[in-house]
């Protein structure tokens, strides 16, 4: 008995500086001895206020100041005080060194969790997946927050908080379609950022000065002119357009129509892995946590009071429960993380006609592979076994506006297990979730108003909030915007028109 | 390697603050609105507390290019315990596209109020905001006649009573040390040698006398250090630094007689307690006396002020005449700025109406920074009314009044009276 006690890694629930280093020792540990490859990480210790803070700035620890953060604070805040959550315990940022923190209330147990599900499973996905990979710079995000919170600041010094706060939220309200989805972005870093920035403001600015300075040669053919399209290939990333191309920005409103970008493109990774990744730390909290109890470094009332909280995490209310808000990602992705490893160690009939790559392979390569390659559409699309469309209950519903009912199409049964697999897969597709919308042409020669043309989707109308958007797009453009509407057949209609009158404000 | 653990629990703890007060910039319309809502129904004693604030939801939104409702839409959801594939069902109501009851915000365009907490200085900087009373800075205090004596160290050379005596007996030992020191060394050693020379046998009595007086003039020299030298005293030094004025004292004077029912009291103590809260952001330091009047005046409490029931006819002058005593009294030199209200429902003695505003126009509104007059009444305005209607204009500035009926009728009117003047 004394001899066991001997080996716990630390006893009681309240947390000290030592005792967390412990178990982050032990857990790094185990982790190394499954194979995770993890940036190297910091633990940091804050108030559940600061916490709120970090919340209302996506996690950054550095931010730009605008007042839509002040709004998500208080709607925290709010929420929280009225006991409507818990505040999530941890936070991770996708940073090398990986940053991790824990909230001072959490008992030594959550610091456990937390440490094995953000500071290993969080951090080892960040650093494996291609999304990540591709799209982030880990080395570099903090010193680009930085850079754009100093320059967002210097700016609102010299041409007032208004003025930038208006551009801000124009660019905030664009930022979902502000990202490039097809071609990698550059790699972010400070110097670079610094010394380019300069030279970019006079570069580009003389490269929109180029563009326009053709506009009046009324001596060109004018059948030639009629005929080239600019952009000459639709533009998806509104943004970057607006950047590159509007005729009336001043050079730090372009520099801060890049920095938002920038950002937004930084999270777009996240947006898109979310199932898989915090399915994976769940995956790995429970595991890790598991393997030290094997080991006897943990005693039963530490198990008893993380599986309390594991559960809670990874519970899924059925649709007909008043908490059901859809799926949860925690949920289906520690579900869909375990079926995976038990399709590699236990398989039935079932697994090797669904799966013969993988049943019976190597649970930790299969693992290393799919956390890799994958994101949450393709993951789902791949790995989603009928067993555990039938442990969730799943069924589809079909809603067409053109039918007077809705219809279940498919539910966990043979013939539906693949329309199943497929809609659910598709409802984690970005590209079908925002609309697409592109940059189609510019009236060069003419009022050199802006069209931007919504390719519908299965005949899905834009949001009247749409045409506030609309708003902001034009200021920033500082000419008519036009918003057009093409459907599958080509056909396309006029959907709104904004005037802008700031040139004739500037002149005058 | 052992991992690295900061502790940041101590760091820049509201790091929200400038986003937070960006917001409420940025709403500064609807919660004015919000806020002026808020007061018309709250209790007096609230205004102390922060306050729960709602603006429109769509005002505060954030929108987005998304899809709207229509169009062909698949969902999938969980947890199916009655459907089969091909199975038919109505839309649900709110036009969500799943079924059940679960999915309470489609789309995230919420048009739910936004419901959050101001902390009871914003509240009060909104509730507050481009208020001011005029005159607000009494003409005195540019000149700064009054001065706040502080510590400031010590010195060597003061009056007597300022003579600090630990500072001083403490340099007198140092000195005494640091001079007496050498004495006493040589002393030290002489007294063993006599020690030595006694001990020797045959004693050397010419070496033990030399010694002996050697001694004795060490002696003298070291009792002759002075205990105490002019050099050694230390003085507490005090210098006088300008001190503006920040105390202010109001008086509170209200008509309890039977005609002023509770209901009207409530308004009355609404105002006072509006007045109060203004002049406790402007003023470190705030007296209030509570003055009531039916036939005669009386100075009271709190408590009594508000919550004591009186009857009989009222005589408004006996509440002047004691304000002036007090103020003459207590509040008489030019360290007080003097705000004075008065609510009543405007009954008073007909012959003594005049005399209330000769009071007023002599001798109690030269002394004071700003009397504010209200009448509530919902029926015609009554003599006493007139005869203060002719003070607004000979003491513009200085005198104003208004007319309450109806409860949410304080805040406006409290803005007019105390609106930021342009002088």
């Amino acid at each position: 008995m004394s001899k066991k006690k001997s080996r716990l890694i630390a006893e009681g629930s309240d947390w000290t500086v030592e005792a967390i280093a412990r178990y982050d020792d032990e857990i790094g540990r185990i982790a190394n001895d499954y194979g995770l490859d993890c940036y190297r990480h910091q633990l940091e210790v804050i108030t559940a206020e600061q916490m709120m803070d970090a919340y209302a700035a996506i996690g950054m620890p550095v931010y730009y100041h605008h007042w839509s953060f002040g709004k998500h604070f208080l709607e925290t805040e709010n929420r929280y005080k009225r006991g409507q959550m818990g505040l999530a315990y941890e936070i991770v940022i996708n940073s090398d060194p990986c940053i991790a923190y824990l909230m001072e209330e959490n008992t030594l147990t959550m610091q456990a969790l937390v440490i094995a599900h953000a500071a290993y499973g969080h951090n080892s996905f960040f650093k494996g997946n291609h999304m990540f990979k591709q799209w982030t710079s880990a080395d570099a995000i903090i010193d680009y927050l930085v850079f754009a919170r100093n320059y967002i600041a210097e700016c609102e010094e010299r041409h007032g908080v208004d003025a930038v706060e208006q551009l801000i939220d124009a660019c905030h309200a664009l930022s979902n379609l502000g990202v490039d989805r097809y071609k990698r972005s550059p790699p972010l870093s400070l110097e670079k950022e610094k010394t380019r920035q300069r030279e970019r403001e006079a570069y580009l600015q003389a490269q929109v000065n180029d563009l326009w300075r053709t506009l009046p040669r009324h001596d060109a053919p004018f059948a030639e002119a009629e005929e080239k399209r600019f952009p000459l290939e639709p533009e998806e990333n509104l943004l970057y357009f607006v950047e590159k191309n509007a005729p009336l920005l001043e050079p730090w409103q372009r520099e801060i129509v890049r920095i938002t970008r920038k950002i937004g493109q930084y999270f777009y990774p996240q947006r898109q892995t979310q199932v898989m990744n915090e399915g994976w730390a769940c995956f790995w909290h429970y595991t890790l946590l598991n393997t030290l109890y094997d080991e006897g470094k943990v005693d039963d009332g530490f198990m008893l009071e993380f599986l309390q909280s594991h559960t809670n995490v990874v519970y899924q209310p059925p649709y007909s429960s008043k908490w059901y808000s859809g799926i949860n990602p925690y949920a289906l992705g520690f579900a869909m993380w375990q079926d995976i490893r038990r399709i590699c160690e236990r398989p039935d009939a079932e697994d090797r006609e669904w799966f013969p790559d993988i049943a019976g392979a190597d649970w930790r390569e299969t693992f290393d592979f799919a956390m890799r390659n994958f994101k949450d559409e393709s993951f789902i699309a791949q790995y989603l076994s009928p067993r555990l469309m039938r442990e969730f209950r799943l069924f589809s519903v079909l809603d067409d506006d053109s039918q007077a009912k809705l219809k279940v199409d498919a539910i966990h049964d043979e013939p539906g297990y693949r329309a199943l697999r497929r809609n659910l897969a598709e409802q984690y597709n970005l590209g079908s979730s925002d609309p697409n919308i592109q940059v189609w042409n510019v009236d060069l020669r003419g009022d050199r108003s802006l069209t931007l043309r919504h390719f519908a989707h299965q005949r899905r109308p834009l949001s009247p909030a749409s045409l506030t958007v609309l708003e902001h797009m034009a200021s920033l453009w500082g000419f008519n915007v036009r918003l057009e509407h093409q459907r599958p057949d080509g056909e396309w209609t006029l959907l709104a028109e904004r005037k802008t009158e700031r040139r004739k404000q500037s002149a005058g | 390697m052992t991992v690295r653990i900061v502790d940041r629990r101590q760091d820049s703890r509201n790091k929200s603050s400038i986003n937070r007060s960006r917001f409420i910039l940025r709403f500064k319309g609807q919660i004015r609105k919000a806020v002026a809502d808020a007061i018309a129904k709250r209790g007096i004693r609230d205004l102390q507390s922060g306050e729960k604030i709602g603006i429109p939801g769509k005002d505060i939104s954030e929108p987005q290019f998304r899809h709207g409702k229509g169009g062909v839409r698949e969902s999938v959801h969980p947890g199916n315990d009655r459907f089969q594939s091909g199975d038919q069902m109505d839309r649900p109501p709110s036009g969500n596209q799943g079924p059940g009851s679960g999915q309470a915000s489609p789309d995230g365009e919420g048009l739910d109020d936004f419901v959050f907490t101001l902390t009871r200085d914003e509240f009060l900087d909104i509730f507050f905001d481009e208020l001011a009373l005029p005159n607000l800075v009494k003409r005195q205090l540019a000149r700064i006649d009054e001065f706040k004596r502080v510590r400031a160290g010590y010195t060597q050379s003061g009056v007597p009573t300022n003579i600090n005596l630990v500072r001083t007996m403490r340099g007198a030992a140092g000195r005494r040390v640091a001079v007496g020191g050498p004495y006493a060394t040589r002393l030290r050693a002489l007294q063993a040698e006599l020690e030595g020379a006694l001990d020797e046998m045959p004693a050397d009595a010419a070496e033990v006398e030399r010694l002996q007086r050697e001694i004795a003039v060490l002696k003298a020299r070291h009792e002759a250090i002075p205990f105490i030298d002019p050099f050694d005293l230390r003085y507490s030094n005090r210098i006088r630094i300008p001190q503006p004025s920040t105390q202010a004292v109001m008086f509170c004077v209200m008509d309890v007689s039977g005609s002023m029912d509770e209901n009207r009291k409530q308004m009355a103590k609404r105002f006072f307690m509006l007045l109060y809260l203004f002049l406790n952001r402007n003023y470190e330091h705030i007296e209030v006396v509570f003055i009531r009047h039916h036939t005669v005046a009386e100075e009271v409490d709190e408590e009594d002020f508000f919550h004591s029931r009186e009857t009989g006819g009222t005589i408004v002058s006996s509440a002047l005449k004691l304000m002036h005593q007090v103020i003459s009294a207590r509040y008489g030199s030019s360290v007080w700025n003097i705000y004075c209200a008065q609510a009543s429902d405007g009954d008073n003695w007909n012959d003594d109406s005049p005399q209330c505003r000769n009071l007023l126009a002599e001798s109690i509104l030269p002394l004071v920074q700003y009397y504010a007059y209200i009448e509530i009444t919902d029926g015609e305005p009554q003599n006493l009314w007139h005869e203060y209607e002719r003070l607004t204009t000979s003491h513009a500035g200085v005198f104003a009044m208004q007319h309450i009926a109806e409860v949410s009728d304080i805040y406006p009117v409290f803005r007019e009276l105390f609106r930021k003047r342009l002088v």
